[in-house]
């Protein structure tokens, strides 16, 4: 194709897909600006695309209106905790269930996979009761529990371990390395993409969580920010903007980690289709 | 300490040399069950058995004192003659149709970006992700000003061309095809992603022998792109599916939890949510959880039929 063609072809494609991604973009931009503005300008019928004065102390009252530093706490212990667990538990039976040979392995596999095609609803009441007679509604115990297991991530890492050639546990064990070590310091190495994938998911579904939370912790201290502001939602009394710049730092985390990883976390999520 | 958690939890020791190859045939002893049972114990206790309680309660109708009696298939019945189950899955059925109108507009985008020498593709990339990974109750809280009927901007881009807008989210079928067009928008960067990725494993060689044999474009996309991409687009639809059936997120945070439309805007999960944990009518809502059950396996069933047929591949 001669330059000059192309060169326009080029022109139209960044036209649709500039256009197209700044619709994506939008809501976020606009919610920056609505953000810094004040509560008369967002409410004004013609929109206030740039506030006549920055209002930063919107930012502030984040944290002095609403209890959004606990809530913040919770949602970063959450994430933390089940995915350290969804790691340590599924890579660890991942790797037996591809690579061990015991009596029943089929089978426990098969009921752990089951899990995948069920919707969570089908086990919503009961966890909740579970939860309920442990005395763990409104504890950080009570919303952890039931994500610390991943049916997905044990797939995820069972797969991972299933394409390892043989021959790599066989050169550690002629090396004289017994089973932990092999697992430690030959084969984790190897998965570590996938270990990724797993973190990243599991970050992701945690931190954005909304049924569970919701129906586990009523009282809004305890609560993560994904139900906190789902509760904020219909209440009257809540400032726009300061909702606005509370929901825009719920986001920040995860936004800030997925700008820095891109690459990784598109293709992994891409390339595993969770959610 | 997330180092001394997985480094203790195979402690119970084993004869350490036996695996690998020989120790594989003849069984591992108790290290598999030292890897699994940490997971197999939480799965059971917060999943396998959960499952099959919601199965039992489903028959069974549940006091104000927490206490239940079994009622046969009292729930079912009423639940098949409450219009309010058809409301919900006629609005769950439309809410994935327009989530999966998205799946076109996502191979074309895909296809743009796949464009040999296209620069700042990265950069497109990161955009339509980036509704994706936003966490929905936050996002639809924006959403929630730009539909607002008296200051959202949405009806004062449509007032300059003299449409006169409605109060989005308070009006019911508009309030539907609001919660669609966000689902839609968050939904479209990951096909977009996936299909790119699928467009990229056809061997460009295709195309250039196809050229040579004098294929149109039309012929190229029919016979070369359509069949390879087809694994793609079925992912990528059952994906969205199954995902576009559990709205709740969404039309929770982007309606409020009080809207006087939510009767008429709700989703199946809604419709569970309400019984069971507003209502407290935790019979009722198993009902219910059975049946989302039971039609997102049989969807998943219809595709899997589906891309046997048009696939090719399982």
């Amino acid at each position: 194709m001669p330059r000059a063609r192309r060169r326009q072809s080029h022109a139209l494609i960044h036209l649709v897909l500039g256009v197209g991604g700044l619709i994506m973009a939008f809501p976020f931009l606009w919610q920056i600006v609505m953000s810094l503005s004040t509560n008369a300008e967002v409410q004004s019928v013609t929109p206030t695309f740039w506030p006549e004065h920055l209002q930063w102390q919107n930012y502030a009252a984040v944290f002095q209106r609403l209890p959004f530093l606990s809530q913040l706490w919770t949602s970063v212990l959450i994430t933390v905790i089940r995915t350290l667990a969804q790691i340590v538990l599924c890579t660890l039976a991942g790797y037996a269930f591809a690579r061990m040979r015991f009596r029943g392995r089929a089978v426990l596999l098969g009921l752990v996979l089951s899990i995948l095609l069920v919707p969570s609803q089908a086990y919503l009441i009961s966890q909740y009761q579970i939860v309920q007679n442990l005395g763990w509604l409104n504890t950080l115990a009570g919303i952890v529990a039931p994500g610390l297991f991943s049916a997905y991530g044990t797939f995820l890492m069972r797969t991972a371990f299933l394409n390892l050639p043989a021959e790599l546990e066989e050169a550690a064990r002629i090396d004289g390395s017994g089973p932990l070590r092999t697992f430690w310091s030959v084969l984790l190495p190897v998965v570590r993409p996938s270990i990724s994938v797993l973190a990243i998911s599991a970050v992701l579904w945690s931190w954005n969580e909304l049924l569970w939370p919701l129906v586990v912790s009523t009282r809004a201290t305890q609560m993560p920010l994904s139900a906190a502001l789902a509760t904020l939602a219909g209440d009257v009394t809540v400032n726009y903007p300061v909702l606005m710049a509370a929901s825009l730092l719920a986001m920040a985390p995860i936004l800030i980690l997925f700008i820095l990883l891109q690459r990784r976390v598109i293709d992994g999520l891409a390339s595993s289709g969770l959610k | 300490m997330p180092a001394d958690v997985s480094e203790s939890a195979p402690a119970p020791a084993a004869p350490a040399t036996r695996r690998a190859r020989r120790g594989v045939r003849r069984g591992d002893g108790l290290w598999p069950w030292a890897f699994v049972l940490p997971l197999l114990a939480g799965v059971g206790v917060f999943y396998i058995w959960p499952i099959l309680q919601t199965a039992f309660y489903s028959f069974t109708t549940w006091g104000v004192f927490g206490g239940f009696k079994w009622s046969g298939l009292d729930n079912y019945g009423r639940l098949f003659t409450d219009p309010q189950l058809y409301r919900s899955l006629l609005n769950t059925l439309i809410y994935t149709a327009v989530v999966l109108l998205g799946v076109p507009i996502a191979a074309w985008l895909a296809s743009l970006l796949n464009t040999p020498g296209l620069r700042f593709a990265q950069f497109y990339r990161v955009l339509f992700f980036l509704p994706y990974v936003a966490m929905p109750a936050a996002v639809a809280l924006v959403w929630r000003m730009i539909f607002n009927g008296d200051y959202g901007i949405l009806n004062w881009a449509l007032s300059l061309f003299g449409i006169p807008g409605p109060s989005w989210v308070n009006t019911p079928g508009f309030a539907l095809a609001a919660v669609s067009v966000v689902g839609l928008w968050s939904s479209l960067g990951f096909s977009m992603i996936v299909l790119a990725a699928g467009l990229k494993n056809i061997p460009p060689e295709l195309y250039e022998a196809a050229e040579l044999d004098g294929a149109s474009r039309f012929r190229q996309f029919r016979s070369i792109t359509l069949p390879l991409l087809a694994p793609s687009v079925f992912f990528v639809v059952v994906v969205t599916t199954i995902a576009s059936f559990q709205l709740f997120d969404l039309l929770y945070a982007l309606l409020g939890n009080h809207n006087a439309v939510l009767p008429k805007t709700m989703s199946l999960v809604y419709y569970f949510y309400s019984a069971g944990f507003v209502e407290n009518d935790k019979g009722f809502a198993a009902a219910i959880a059975m049946v989302i059950f039971v039609l997102i396996g049989l969807v998943t069933l219809l595709q899997f039929r589906l891309q046997r047929r048009w696939a090719g591949n399982a």
